[in-house]
Order: structure tokens, then sequence, then C-alpha cells
């Protein structure tokens, strides 16, 4: 096989989020193109859907230990593959055939795979790999290949960056393999911002966090001596929005994730503001404020400070949030009586009912592909995660617990992340897939709540 | 079957979302909550109670008067009950200008924390509007909403959601924050 050095570099990767993270992750460089394989479309006959008992049969699949191209790679081979396969394996799509059951050894990463002996353990797609690292910078590499009809499917892919950036290489492989063989977008390499709880319910200790999706490198953005709630992401993944209690009342913070620097935004005296988010070019917020009782919403240029007043009713308007073409806006409000979900332009302007079933109705989030809003549902005391189109048809629940609320959208907007709590138990986050599919627990070192899901990294 | 064939039908899959498939969780132990109940829930410094039996003194008006009212769910309406105990609270504090006056509005954990936010806020307005119609002066009043953030019981049971739908009067020395 012939290798290809494409000469353009292909997504700049940016730096680091965190300063205080002095790794500086800096997977500067590149997705290089290894080889142009020949056939990546590997058609074979008419659209054919099996579905049984609506469960579909996880796809089998093996990753071998990436092969170490030298002897400072040799400690990432084992963890790049197993970080890789619980990536697949948790989306619930994928099944990893144990590494004791495979027949061929992988052990140069451009010797001609032996299809036969993968086919024998009834493998449908192999993901091999090669790690290089040169003092604290590594190049991580992989090909997909088809074992059912031979072939490679896709060309083979290279990244580079610091060894610290370890893990968002396995990420980065796992989102291609995820993408080539289901045809969506990946989410692997993301992250997730979140309230981490401590000590008793009635004098709780929660603090900002962040982590990987897969619950990885849990770092922690504020100390605890404020209550903080409802964290939001920026668009690009760069800045968060929330709610703190630092003065004794609700105030809405901006955080720089980079610098760590902080300031208060839309406040104005006497009255209590939160539930922010972000408009999808980043450059405005919308967000609930109260006074005298009343709760509207309001909308704010990040820039310039101009603020507009978007509901103006003698009820309770909150939980915005923006379509992804940011021209409207959906929302929940009890001017009816109950909680129900609501769209309105978002300059504001007359607002629609779009949820007219049973129960009360809040927290709604559009789906980044913008078919979909994600809302909480509370009825005959149970709480329900669900997604509806965006004219209110189609409801369907996700979940069903005690209490399931705060849905908050992968980036691919085929998974949705959401807090849980047990009857007198402690809140944790879970996911579940759109299908109602994969209910998982996610991994945090304590008590969680209030995830939101960022963008896919740069 | 092919590998495209497979990821056919996982596309396939991925776009067939069945219908109300709710699932039951699974969960931890509580680690359990140690009762703590304290009068305000945090902005305020507050001075020396003072003993009970001391009309004047802040102990007095939490035990005697009574500091907090309670609602039904998802409202703010005052019912008989709390309408009696603001209007006693509202002789005590004209009876003792002195002190500033907090209205820290709560809610139950059954509602989303956005909402519930908003609807704490509905409530410590509603006892604050109750107390200016009794005489009391609005700029020695603030209010704020904890929504579900504070509970002063941790119980998964109706009791104790009726304890958390609550306002709480906290009168102090003087406002921080």
């Amino acid at each position: 096989m012939s290798i290809l050095a494409h000469p353009a570099p292909f997504r700049p990767v940016r730096a680091a989020l965190f300063a205080a993270l002095a790794c500086a992750l800096g997977m500067l460089a590149t997705l290089a193109l290894l080889l142009t394989a020949s056939a990546a479309q590997a058609q074979s006959g008419p659209l054919r859907i099996e579905i049984t008992e609506g469960v579909i049969e996880p796809m089998p699949f093996a990753v071998p230990a990436f092969v170490a191209e030298n002897s400072a790679g040799q400690q990432y081979s084992d963890q790049l593959s197993r970080v890789i396969s619980a990536n697949l394996s948790n989306t619930g799509l994928f099944r990893e055939i144990p590494a004791s059951a495979h027949i061929a050894r992988i052990t140069s990463f451009d010797a001609p795979v032996q299809y036969a002996d993968w086919r024998a353990i009834n493998a449908q797609a192999l993901i091999t790999g090669a790690v290089s690292v040169q003092g604290n910078r590594m190049s991580v590499k992989f090909r997909l290949f088809d074992i059912v009809s031979g072939r490679q499917m896709g060309d083979g892919l290279q990244f580079q960056g610091s060894t610290d950036a370890w893990r968002r290489m396995a990420h980065k492989v796992s989102d291609a393999v995820y993408s080539r063989i289901t045809g969506e977008g990946g989410y692997f390499d993301s992250r997730v911002v979140f309230v981490a709880e401590s000590g008793p319910r009635e004098n709780r200790v929660k603090r900002l966090a962040v982590m990987d999706q897969d619950g990885a490198n849990v770092e922690y953005l504020t100390d605890g001596r404020a209550l903080v709630i409802a964290p939001r992401f920026s668009p690009n993944g760069e800045r968060i929005l929330y709610t703190s209690y630092e003065t004794g009342t609700p105030r809405i913070y901006l955080m720089d994730l980079a610098t760590m620097r902080r300031q208060v935004v839309g406040d104005q005296p006497g009255t209590m503001t939160f539930a922010p988010r972000f408009s999808p070019d980043g450059g405005s917020m919308i967000y609930s404020l109260s006074v005298g009782g009343t709760t509207d919403l309001y909308r704010l240029n990040l820039s310039n400070g101009q603020r507009l007043q978007l509901t103006n009713a003698p009820s309770i308007a909150t939980a915005p949030s923006f379509s992804p073409d940011g021209s409207r806006v959906v929302f929940e409000s009890d001017r009816s009586g109950t909680s129900q979900l609501y769209i309105m332009p978002a300059n504001g302007g007359e607002a629609r009912r779009i949820s007219f079933g049973q129960g009360r109705y809040g927290t709604p989030v559009w789906s980044p592909r913008g078919d979909l809003i994600a809302f909480t549902k509370s009825h005959q005391g149970r709480f329900h995660i669900g997604v509806m189109r965006t004219d209110g048809s189609e409801e369907r629940l996700l979940t069903a617990s005690f209490l399931d609320e705060g849905p908050t959208w992968a980036p691919n907007g085929r998974v949705i992340m959401f807090t849980r709590e047990t009857a007198g138990g402690d809140p944790a986050l879970w996911s579940v897939d759109i299908s109602g599919r994969n209910l998982r627990r996610i991994p945090t070192p304590g008590p969680a709540s209030d995830p939101a899901w960022s963008p896919l990294r740069p | 079957m092919k590998l495209m064939t497979k990821a056919l039908m996982i596309v396939a899959a991925l776009a067939l979302a069945a219908c109300n498939n709710p699932r039951a969780g699974g969960g931890w132990d509580s680690n359990g909550a140690d009762g703590w109940n304290g009068g305000g829930a945090g902005g305020i410094q507050t001075g020396a109670l003072g003993d009970p039996n001391d009309p004047r003194s802040i102990a007095h008006f939490n035990e005697r008067i009574g500091d907090r009212v309670f609602f039904e769910t998802d409202q703010s309406t005052l019912t008989d009950t709390a309408r009696q105990t603001l209007s006693a609270q509202a002789r005590w504090l004209s009876a003792n200008p002195q002190f500033a006056i907090l209205i820290e509005g709560h809610a139950d954990e059954r509602g989303t924390r956005e909402y519930n936010v908003a609807l704490g806020a509905r409530r410590a307005n509603a006892v604050m509007q109750y107390l200016v119609s009794q005489g009391i002066n609005a700029n020695r009043m603030r209010t704020v909403s904890y929504g579900k953030e504070r509970p002063v019981e941790a119980c998964p049971e109706a009791r104790c959601w009726n304890l958390n739908r609550r306002a709480v009067t906290v009168v102090s020395t003087g406002l921080t924050g």
C-alpha cells in the first residue's frame, strides 16, 4: 500500500480551552489523508431494514491495540483502543469482540488485513491503528475495514498533537468510525459542563465542573462557596453562562474557560436573573428576569450590552432556547395556567403554544439539527424526558422516573443527556438515544446535575 | 451481511424512533441528610436571636409569630392560614422597624430547576405584597428565590414537599449583598 502525503492541513485544531490545564492540549495539526482508498462506497444491494423486535443487533467490531511505532508509543497502544472501544460500545450500536478471541494479530499498520481471520470470529468492522511519540508530541493514525465485503472503508486518517491530548485523539478516531458507519456526525470529542454536588440536601454545595463526554478529565470551575445552577456552553465551546447566588441573589455570569475570568451579565438591581442560554452566533444571550413576581424573557447583546424584552406577561416565562438558525426561541410559560411550551420569533412577538399533551412541560431545548425539541414533562407524579417536532407533533417520551429533567443535546442531535434523581437518592447524569434506547448513567465523581453538552471540538 | 448494509440498517434504526419507550432507572443510595434546618438560606448575617420570651427578639418572631408560610403545588396564592401568619408578622415588623426584611421564596423538588426559581420569586413577591398591604414599607424588604435549591426537609414524600413550598421572612439587623 502506498501512502500519499496530502499537502493540505485539514482541520486546524484550536489549542486547549483551559489555561489552568497547563497541559495545553494543542492538537495543532492535522487530519492527514494516508491513503486514497479505492472504493469507499461499498454499496451492496438494495437498502434493507431489518428490525428484530424493535431492537437492532449491535454491530460486532474489533479494535486491536494500536501498533506502537516506537518505544515511547507503547504506553498508548492499548489505551487508545480501549477508549475507542468504550465510545463505540457505549452507543449501543456496536459490540466489541474482545482481543482474547482474535485470531489475527496486527503487528504492522501497513500489513495486509487477513479478512478470513476476522470473518472467522464474526467481526464486521475492524479498526487498526498506530501510534508514535516524540517528546510530548504524538501521532495517531487509523484505518477502518469492512470485513464482510473485504475492503477498506474510507481513507486512513492521522491525528497529531500533544500527548496530553491522547484521549482526544481516541475520541476523534471514534467520531470518524461512528460517522462512516452510521452516516451521522460524531459526538465523542466533546465535553459536558455540569454541576457537581456534595453535602446535605438542605445545604447543598454545588460546584461548576467540566469533563469529557465520557466522564474523563473532570475539572472544577468554581470552589463551591456560592450556589451555582444550570451552566451552558457557548457555540464555540470557549465560554460558559451560568447562574450563581454569589451575592445572595441569582445572577448570570459569563466565564471564559481559557482564562477562568468571569463577569456578571444582564444584571439589573432589584431583579433576579437566571436561565441563560447563548444565541447560535454566540453574540447574545437569552434569559429570564424576575421582578415583582413576574418572570419574563430578555435578550442581551453581549458585545454592546443592548437589552431587548421579549415577553411581557403577568406569568412565568423561562428556560428559553434558540433554534439553530437563531430565528426563533422555544420556552416554557405558565400563562395558560400550567407550564407549557411556546415558540416565538427570536426578537419577541406572538408566541405559539406547541405542547398540548397531559401534564406539565418545561426546559425545552432545540436540537442542533433543528428538527426536534427535547423537554421535561411531569405527569401523574412521574417525570419524563421527551422529544417532539417543532410544531408539537409526534411527542415521544424517552424516559420515566421519579425525577428526570433538563435535557441537553449531543452535538449530532442523536443522544440526550439529562439529570435523573431517584426517590431519596442523589442526582446523576444519564444519557439516552432519541430512539429511547441505550439508557446509560454517565460516570461522575459524585452526585451531579444540570449537564450541558459542548459542540464537537475543533 | 455486508458492513455497508449493516451501516444502513443502523442509520435506519437511528431514524426510526420507537414510540413511548419509558425506562425505569437505577441509581444509588442517598448519602443521607443531616436535618440541618436554618432560618435563612443565605446572604444575611444575622445577629443574636435573643430569647423567644422577649417579644422584641428575632427568636420571638421566628418561633412565636412564625417566620414562614406554605403554598399549594405550583401556587403562589396565600392561604387563610398564611394571611393570618403574615398579618401577625406585619404587626411585629411595624413594632420593630429597626429590622430589615428578606423574603425567601422556595419550591419543592417536583418541578424543573428554572421554573422553580421563577415560582419561588412569585411566592416571595406574594408575601411582600401582602406585607405592603399591611403597612410595611417596601423599602425595608428584599426578595430572593431559591427555587428548589434549599429544601428544609429532604424526604421524597408529600409531607416534606409541603414544608418545602414556602416563603420565609428573614429578619435581621442589616441586609448584606
